[in-house]
């Protein structure tokens, strides 16, 4: 076994297929709108929006080990910016995005408190800044309280041009999104994010910025959140803030990184699309259908807390997008140590980054 | 102006009740129960079904439901926070999230959107008051939740420090591993813990529906509030927590006097304000803001 050095590797040869099918994927969406109806066109975009939310705060919590149950209140400023921004001449269009910027700036002089704070400290303290900033939203006369306003201004757009720009954005945010996200984590960053998660004290003890690592991935996820809540109201075109800054956000978002796997960059999107399809199929159900949800996420905690794709990657050793690193011990035929290790075993044992 | 003042410390006696179940919690186990202003909404509930149709008092139905939120405390602790808890400090969070959700939406299954109150069931005792020098009115429902507050918070101090059951629970809140090399069985300890949880948890459920009104989602407000307060009582003891109420009710009270809706922003900002001295003058953040020190060693 000394002889043969292990190799490493990026990826596996189903993970360069993944990357392929994955452009192949979002070129199939760019183009899916001239073959669907009006109402499919909403759904698609709704779920692209869910991936948003899911990957965003599976990079939090899952990566940066901050499960926060504020998160609402990016996907609410998100919407309140972007109402003001409209209301201040700006195109509607680019305000989504401007304000989206807005609320990364914001989450930079949160996070230097908030950060210092663990654990359940930190979860319910983000709910704090929530509640705080939904009743600090309600005093702006513009949104006259709980009535809400509207983004008058996308009316201006025919509804067929609307419902296909926001279609497009919405898949371009995602993809971009996902794409800043894999490459931070395959990244130098990466690698500190990573051990991060997996034990901070021994991460700091090497050296490793623990706490601007953390800053970078609050600021990264309060941005995408903002994208998702300034896209949400593009297509709500109301701005309810009792909707808006409704915790029923973040319940989503832990149900769907539970469900797909927290940690993981394909479990995200796996849970993403699983809420999806239940929402498609369940949510007419109500309150059975949110009752459903909770119970689900507690299941999952307690039986199942690596999520499905969490757990089916450490029995079969899949990877798909791969982010890591992977030490791959040749078993040749010189191996008669009694390496009675698979070669998926031994992989998924060592993988670290 | 002085009146106000009264009326807010003794609104602080309710916050101090809220409070005091997720510091304890918290204190022994390390675990923060997001499920905690659900349970108390569920308590709440639970009187007033026991009320309406059965007319049983709310004060009578305590004795049924208090011993029933133990069972839910011991339950809740054996089934769901040992098990997660296992998997690192997130998962609770998580689980007792989900928890959360769970018990919301049932109750609203349950008992739709309508708000409830208990005060028609405790006849006069909603609005009656005495009146103190100087004109001032206070209610003697809220003199009684502020005695109760007093009486439990000392009570839970004389149980935890004299007797054998609460130098079991404060060993393992010290050192479960050692706890358990000297006899302590430190799953009962947590267990024990989180029926008594749970029992402050019912009683302050009860005075929720008994001195305002209650929905299905009435639960995260009150998790907030007894976040805020335990985290503005501090780290000392679990008086503390009853000096977080309090200023905590102070905060409203001036909050709503600046501004019609400040009320609720009053409470939060006090919060952040002690949170941000707090996190800058010690090194706090790191042992957890909830914890007390659950008395000295006798």
């Amino acid at each position: 076994m000394s002889a043969a050095s292990p190799v490493i590797e990026r990826g596996t040869a189903a993970s360069r297929i993944a990357g392929f099918g994955v452009a192949i994927i979002i070129l199939l969406l760019a183009l899916a709108p001239q073959f669907l109806s009006a109402g499919a066109v909403d759904r698609m975009t709704a779920l692209f929006i869910y991936v948003i939310l899911a990957a965003m705060w599976n990079a939090l919590a899952g990566f940066g080990g901050l499960v926060s149950v504020g998160q609402q209140v990016f996907f609410g400023l998100g919407a309140y910016f972007a109402i003001r921004l409209a209301n201040a001449g700006l195109n509607p269009f680019v305000s989504l995005f401007v304000s989206a910027v807005i609320v990364g700036a914001v989450s930079w002089p949160i996070s230097l408190f908030m950060l210092r704070l663990r654990n359940g400290e930190f979860a319910i303290g983000m709910w704090v800044i929530a509640a705080l900033t939904h009743l600090l939203v309600n005093l702006d006369r513009l949104i006259q309280g709980e009535t809400g306003t509207s983004l008058i201004s996308l009316n201006v757009y025919d509804a067929s041009t609307r419902r296909l720009t926001i279609y497009w954005l919405a898949l371009a945010s995602m993809t971009a999104l996902l794409a800043v996200l894999f490459g931070l984590l395959r990244g130098s960053t990466g690698a500190a994010i990573r051990a991060i998660r997996d034990n901070e004290d021994a991460a700091a003890s090497i050296g490793v910025r623990v706490t601007g690592t953390k800053r970078l991935l609050f600021v990264l996820a309060a941005f995408g959140i903002g994208v998702a809540g300034a896209l949400w109201l593009a297509t709500a075109i109301t701005f309810q803030p009792k909707t808006y800054f409704s915790v029923q956000w973040t319940a989503y978002m832990i149900f769907m990184v539970l469900v797909g796997g927290i940690g993981t960059f394909e479990g995200a999107i796996l849970g993403a699309l699983l809420f999806f399809l239940i929402e498609t199929w369940f949510g007419g159900t109500g309150v059975w259908y949110l009752i459903g949800l909770g119970a689900t996420a507690l299941v999952f905690s307690l039986l199942l807390p690596r999520g499905l794709w969490g757990t089916l990657e450490e029995r079969f050793g899949w990877r798909l997008l791969s982010v890591g690193y992977r030490v791959r011990l040749p078993v040749n035929a010189s191996d008669t140590t009694g390496g009675t290790a698979s070669p998926a075993q031994v992989t998924t044992s060592r993988e670290k980054a | 102006m002085m009146n106000q003042i009264v009326q807010g410390i003794l609104l602080g006696g309710y916050y101090a009740l809220i409070a005091c179940g997720l510091s304890f919690m918290f204190s022994v186990m390390r675990i923060i129960n997001l499920a905690h202003g659900s349970l108390a909404v569920l308590s709440a509930f639970a009187l007033w079904l026991l009320a309406s149709r059965f007319h049983i008092s709310p004060f009578l139905g305590l004795a049924i439901v208090l011993p029933l939120m133990a069972v839910i405390g011991w339950a809740l602790q054996r089934f769901l926070l040992e098990r997660s808890a296992r998997g690192g400090a997130l998962l609770p969070i998580l689980t007792t999230f989900g928890l959360a959700i769970v018990i919301d939406n049932v109750l609203f299954e349950q008992f739709g959107a309508d708000t409830r109150s208990l005060a028609p069931f405790i006849g006069s005792l909603s609005y009656d008051s005495w009146e103190w020098p100087g004109s001032i009115y206070v209610g003697k429902l809220a003199v009684i939740i502020f005695v109760t507050a007093v009486v439990l918070l000392g009570g839970l101090q004389l149980f935890l420090t004299r007797t054998g059951l609460g130098r079991s629970i404060r060993a393992t809140s010290e050192d479960p591993d050692t706890a358990g090399l000297v006899g302590v069985d430190a799953r009962r300890a947590n267990a024990l813990a989180a029926a008594i949880a749970m029992v402050t948890v019912g009683l302050a459920g009860a005075f929720l529906g008994m001195r305002a009104t209650f929905d299905p989602y009435a639960g995260a407000t009150q998790l907030l509030f007894a976040f805020e307060a335990a985290v503005i009582g501090g780290a000392g003891s679990l008086w503390g927590t009853l000096v977080g109420g309090i200023v905590l009710a102070l905060a409203q009270t001036l909050g709503a006097k600046v501004h019609p809706q400040g009320f609720l922003i009053g409470g939060h900002v006090a919060f952040l304000i002690v949170l941000f001295i707090r996190l800058y003058t010690s090194g706090l953040g790191l042992r957890g803001l909830l914890r007390f020190s659950t008395g000295k060693v006798s």
